[in-house]
């Protein structure tokens, strides 16, 4: 599993991995933002909460339908299938390795983007601590969604389709955490169920994505 | 080491063979051959594990298959050795053999090389020395010689032949003269499944989408 994650960790670096796409494109969509609804604070940091959480999905699901798609073209998917690795073990490196590459460096730029948006400073720690807890539920849902499409030809869109209802949970806790902290509550509960969330993704998920990887490689 | 009995392997859901019963043994290599589209791929991959017999019985020790279909499972951006590294550490196989596995395929000069840059017929051998890395007796080979040259096909048959020496056993589906004649040769021809028989499976074939 370890060989595993680090092989795709190596394979995003290098060229046309895709490594720092998601990042870029949550850069724009935060630039963009501002040119769509005036650089007006007022408007932008009402609605900063919701744009950086949706830019954060997007910027997600760019990337998602690599993740076993390019395996099973080149047939190391069947490889890894009969190899000592279970199927659940090979879903959850996968998909912790499209965290490390797409999740993770959206939570550390977080902040700077949360500026372009006139994000109130007291929201900045909240919108990195709900995007830390809740970009891992992302890559996680995003992988059952590309191993049930990993044998449908141009599976990108169906892919979005599958995928994006999954992340409306969440999409509204991680947004309400970010929104009550800019408002100066303290945002216990959404923080819990965006953590409860992830948790019960990462758990359930594997053997659910395994699952369908069996069936789609008969 | 593989008993096949009576096993029916079905593709899409509608049967393509049937019946089909073979026993291999260490040290020995069985070549299967029919007409393109009776199933030869869909026969490997069940006994790779890869998919469920329709019917009968398949039986091999776990983790004693390595598998080589019409794609070897490399990465162009990474180099020759570390492909083979790779495959290594998730088979659980020790890091010495990728040496010895790109010396039995004469791919030591190429090592360094990014994958992507290999021709054809060096990918195939790469793909085979794979092979060699994992260290699994039982050998299930698709297609293994397609893209390669006389001199590679011959390489690869004393490759196969050292394996079975040491123990091994080899499946082999391919249309080609290897130079195996030790090899037994099953013709699968008479194991297509019927008509009749194949179609009677469809009703069938959506639950067993989900078995």
């Amino acid at each position: 599993m370890k060989a595993l994650l680090l092989r795709d960790l190596q394979l995003a670096t290098r060229a046309g991995g895709g490594f720092g796409l998601g990042l870029a494109f949550f850069l724009i969509v935060c630039t963009l933002v501002p040119f769509g609804v005036g650089a007006g604070g007022d408007v932008l940091s009402r609605i900063a909460p919701g744009i950086m959480w949706v830019g954060a999905l997007l910027a997600c699901l760019l990337s998602l339908d690599r993740v076993f798609a390019l395996d099973r073209e080149d047939g190391s998917l069947d490889l890894l299938a009969t190899a000592p690795v279970p199927l659940e073990g090979v879903v959850l490196a996968k998909a912790a390795a499209h965290w490390i590459t797409t999740g993770l460096p959206l939570v550390v730029a977080a902040p700077v983007f949360g500026l372009l948006l006139h994000l109130p400073a007291p929201a900045l720690p909240w919108l990195v601590l709900s995007l830390a807890l809740g970009t891992p539920a992302l890559s996680m849902l995003g992988a059952f969604g590309a191993a049930l499409t990993v044998g449908v030809r141009r599976g990108g869109l169906l892919l979005s389709l599958l995928v994006l209802p999954l992340y409306i949970p969440t999409l509204i806790f991680g947004a309400e955490v970010v929104r009550m902290g800019a408002a100066g509550q303290a945002p216990t509960t959404p923080l819990a169920l965006l953590s409860g969330i992830t948790l019960a993704v990462v758990a359930a998920i594997p053997f659910a994505a395994a699952a369908a990887l069996r069936v789609n490689l008969r | 080491m593989l008993t096949v009995a009576d096993v029916a392997v079905s593709r899409g859901g509608r049967r393509a063979l049937e019946g089909v019963s073979f026993e291999l043994r260490p040290g020995h290599a069985l070549i299967l051959r029919g007409p393109n589209g009776i199933g030869k791929t869909t026969l490997l991959r069940t006994i790779a594990g890869l998919q469920d017999p329709a019917a009968g019985r398949i039986e091999r020790a776990s983790g004693s298959v390595a598998y080589a279909a019409h794609a070897d499972g490399l990465k162009g951006a990474m180099s020759v050795a570390e492909n083979l590294r790779f495959w290594a550490r998730i088979f659980g196989a020790a890091p010495a053999t990728v040496d010895a596995a790109l010396a039995a395929l004469n791919l030591s000069d190429l090592g360094s090389r990014p994958a992507a840059l290999l021709s054809a017929g060096q990918k195939r051998r790469l793909g085979l020395a794979r092979l060699v890395v994992l260290g699994r007796p039982l050998w299930v080979l698709d297609e293994p010689t397609v893209s390669l040259d006389d001199a590679s096909v011959a390489l690869f048959a004393g490759v196969v032949r050292g394996h079975l020496a040491g123990g091994g056993a080899a499946l082999l589906a391919t249309h080609v003269d290897l130079g195996l004649p030790e090899a037994a040769v099953l013709d699968l021809a008479p194991f297509r499944a019927r008509a009749d028989r194949a179609r009677a499976g469809r009703p069938a074939s959506f639950d067993e989408a989900f078995a």
